[in-house]
């Protein structure tokens, strides 16, 4: 066994009494179990076709610890930075990967609503709880799922019951304060949406530091027949930080799910979103966008699976590139034998801004019905030419063209938000951050 | 306003316009036809300062300036317009804001104040009717999905914006039915001026019942083989351009 495996076996023995639901004993089994499957799998290597295009050696050669302290607390003031002008919401807030209740403001739910602190619902939700978490994860998947199930620390378990609907967005912030070097959080988001059921839910991950930590996180949304969940999250992370995330999604009849992946910070980030449609007339959205700089990898994994007949997907993702960066996306998807009548549209643009960006994009149908309706393209460039005229013609300099375009590009992406609050912070994040864009900043 | 001596241009180091020579006093309209592939358009991009069109000989003086000396932001600045053949589609960037940011560059290189929100709504408001401009065309994002009349529509209305000294409309007239022609033409219209010029490359003789050109120049093979008053436009029409290969 390597050092590096040792050292979180250890962590595990230490930390495990402190763990929540260390008291549930088919929890701490399913934690056993699952650290067996860490230590049997270790990281993944690039030898696994998943995992060809992204190295995690930064992260395997660390050795990460798990934050023990009760100081779950940070400044008010500068957390705020992150809160979605005039937008009201449901809010719950975790510092170094643990909830802190003094920063979390969940208001006033509607009837038939529950969202808590996972350790709260362990408690209180047990038997749901039990039936569904890692129902939709599986942690054999790899070592990443299989250490956030092992090491789960903290998270969110949110409930909708039949036909309720939750009007204010569900605003999940996970905030690393940087006041820990080389720490590593394992939350865990578990949502289930009763039958025609309603939400909108944000994740995000923002730093108030620059230091180096590893959040690997798992999330599971189960969607009961004719729901619908739109899921949004922002990776706004320390520009040192790694930062895994698998996304689970479980699709009955007639629900529709969408998301809106936005990935701007970490020095690596990989985002694996994977969604099963196991029943007719189901919808799934996933749209993203990711933009990297200096030396920055993102790697997303897409993975749709049309398990019965008149499903529908639609992806599109873009990417901007700029510097040394590199990024990667691969957009799977899988229509089953019996899946007549799907319709599976997928997009991945890239821009490249420097000549020392890199991209390795790979849409991947497998189809396995002969009635489906599929396209999908990737495209690799510079910024369009015509374009450029376009707007120089009409007296705009250079720059400020360059700026406008790169922008125009990203904003595609998130104009299909229906958030507008969240579209507007992310505007104003990408002016800040495209060369020359600042001069826009009243296009906010 | 514009003097273009002995043009010649290259694209790709092929020879397309082979030593044009016009001038165009302030205020007056010039008509430029000719067929297919005769350099019209490659006129409209030169003097726009399109990317790839080499010249190779002669000069283009603007207002007593060089203009081949300048970016094409600048010719911008300095009182060019261009109404695209082909509008282009820019995908995430708002028409109102494009359109700001326009004519805030403008306003600076002029050295004038930069216009506000309110400002700027005000101009919005005042240039509208020109070409019945839609309110939804300017929140969506430049061209996107705009219908071939919505976006010649568009040109005109940036050009009633800009209000340049000098536009150049491209054959602004190709595949617009009867309606949507009328409507553009009378923008083109109400934008005239003693002070403004404008160069209207056409293909067809109908856009010009409607702007009337003070003067007519045929172009053919990257040479303007002859030139007349609105009449020539009617007798082209009338007789074709094969008529012209048989006089030159």
């Amino acid at each position: 066994m390597s050092e590096v495996i040792q050292h979180y076996l250890d962590q595990h023995a230490a930390l495990k009494g402190s763990l929540p639901g260390n008291e549930l004993t088919w929890l701490s089994a399913s934690r056993e179990q699952a650290l067996q499957e860490f230590s049997k799998q270790g990281f993944p290597h690039h030898r696994l076709e998943d995992w060809k295009y992204t190295s995690i050696r930064p992260i395997e050669k660390r050795q990460f610890k798990l934050v023990e302290t009760t100081d779950h607390t940070v400044d008010a003031a500068s957390m705020s930075q992150y809160l979605c002008k005039d937008m009201a919401c449901h809010l719950m807030v975790f510092v170094d990967g643990r909830f802190s209740a003094p920063l979390s403001n969940l208001g006033t739910l509607p009837d038939g609503v529950k969202i808590k602190d996972i350790t709260t619902a362990l408690t209180e939700d047990t038997e749901l709880v039990q039936t569904h978490l890692g129902s939709a994860a599986d942690i054999s998947r790899n070592g990443f799922a299989a250490m956030n199930m092992a090491f789960m620390s903290d998270g969110v378990f949110v409930e909708l019951q039949k036909n309720t609907k939750v009007e204010l967005p569900i605003h999940l912030m996970f905030l690393s304060s940087g006041k820990q070097e080389e720490v590593t959080s394992q939350a865990r988001i578990l949502i289930l949406a009763g039958q025609g059921s309603q939400a909108k839910i944000i994740e995000s991950y923002q730093a108030l530091g620059n230091s180096v930590y590893f959040n690997n996180i798992t999330t599971e949304i189960k969607l009961a027949a004719n729901a619908s969940i739109e899921h949004y999250k922002v990776q706004q992370e320390s520009n040192k930080a790694f930062h895994i995330a698998t996304l689970q999604v479980d699709q009955q009849r007639d629900s529709t799910f969408t998301s809106h992946s936005v990935s701007l910070g970490a020095q690596l980030a990989r985002n694996d979103i994977n969604s099963w449609m196991g029943d007719e007339g189901a919808t799934c959205n996933l749209y993203g966008l990711y933009v990297t700089e200096g030396r920055q990898h993102c790697d997303f994994h897409t993975r749709i699976d049309h398990a019965m007949p008149h499903c529908t997907s639609n992806e599109f993702y873009k990417g901007i590139l700029d510097g040394h960066s590199r990024a990667v996306f691969n957009g799977q998807v899988h229509v089953h034998p019996n899946a007549q009548k799907s319709d599976a549209q997928q997009s991945n643009k890239n821009l490249l801004l420097s000549k020392d960006a890199e991209v390795d994009t790979k849409p991947q149908l497998e189809i396995y019905a002969d009635d489906v309706t599929a396209s999908h393209g990737a495209t690799v460039g510079q910024l369009d030419q015509n374009m450029m005229f376009y707007l120089r013609s009409r007296g705009i300099d250079y720059n400020a063209a360059h700026a406008l375009l790169v922008y125009g590009f990203a904003h595609s992406v998130i104009e299909k938000m229906s958030l507008e609050p969240l579209q507007k912070h992310l505007e104003t994040a990408l002016v800040n951050r495209i060369p020359n864009a600042g001069q826009f900043s009243d296009m906010v | 306003m514009l003097e273009i001596t002995n043009l010649h241009v290259s694209v790709d180091g092929k020879e397309i316009l082979k030593g044009i020579n016009l001038s165009v006093g302030t205020g007056e309209v010039h008509a430029i036809m000719g067929p297919n592939g005769s350099g019209k358009s490659t006129l409209s991009y030169v003097l726009s300062g399109k990317e790839g069109y080499e010249v190779t000989e002669g000069t283009i003086i603007y207002e007593g300036k060089n203009l081949l000396e300048m970016e094409t932001d600048e010719r911008a600045c300095e009182g060019i317009f261009l109404a695209f053949q082909y509008p282009v589609e820019i995908p995430g960037v708002n028409n109102s804001y494009f359109l700001k940011a326009a004519v805030n560059a403008k306003r600076k290189y002029q050295g004038w104040e930069e216009l506000d929100a309110m400002g700027f709504m005000k101009l919005m408001k005042e240039k509208m009717p020109i070409v019945e401009m839609k309110q939804d065309l300017l929140t969506r994002s430049v061209n996107e999905g705009f219908s071939g009349g919505e976006k010649k529509r568009n040109e005109i209305f940036q050009m009633a914006v800009l209000e340049p000294k000098l536009a150049l409309l491209d054959e602004t007239d190709s595949g617009l039915d009867i309606d949507a022609l009328r409507i553009v033409a009378s923008g083109v219209n109400s934008l005239r001026n003693h002070e403004r010029s404008m160069i209207v490359v056409t293909h067809y003789q109908r856009l010009l019942d409607y702007i009337e050109p003070d003067f007519v120049h045929v172009l053919s093979d990257g040479k303007i083989i002859k030139s007349g008053d609105k009449s020539l436009a009617l007798e082209l029409e009338d007789k074709g351009y094969s008529w012209l290969d048989k006089t030159a």
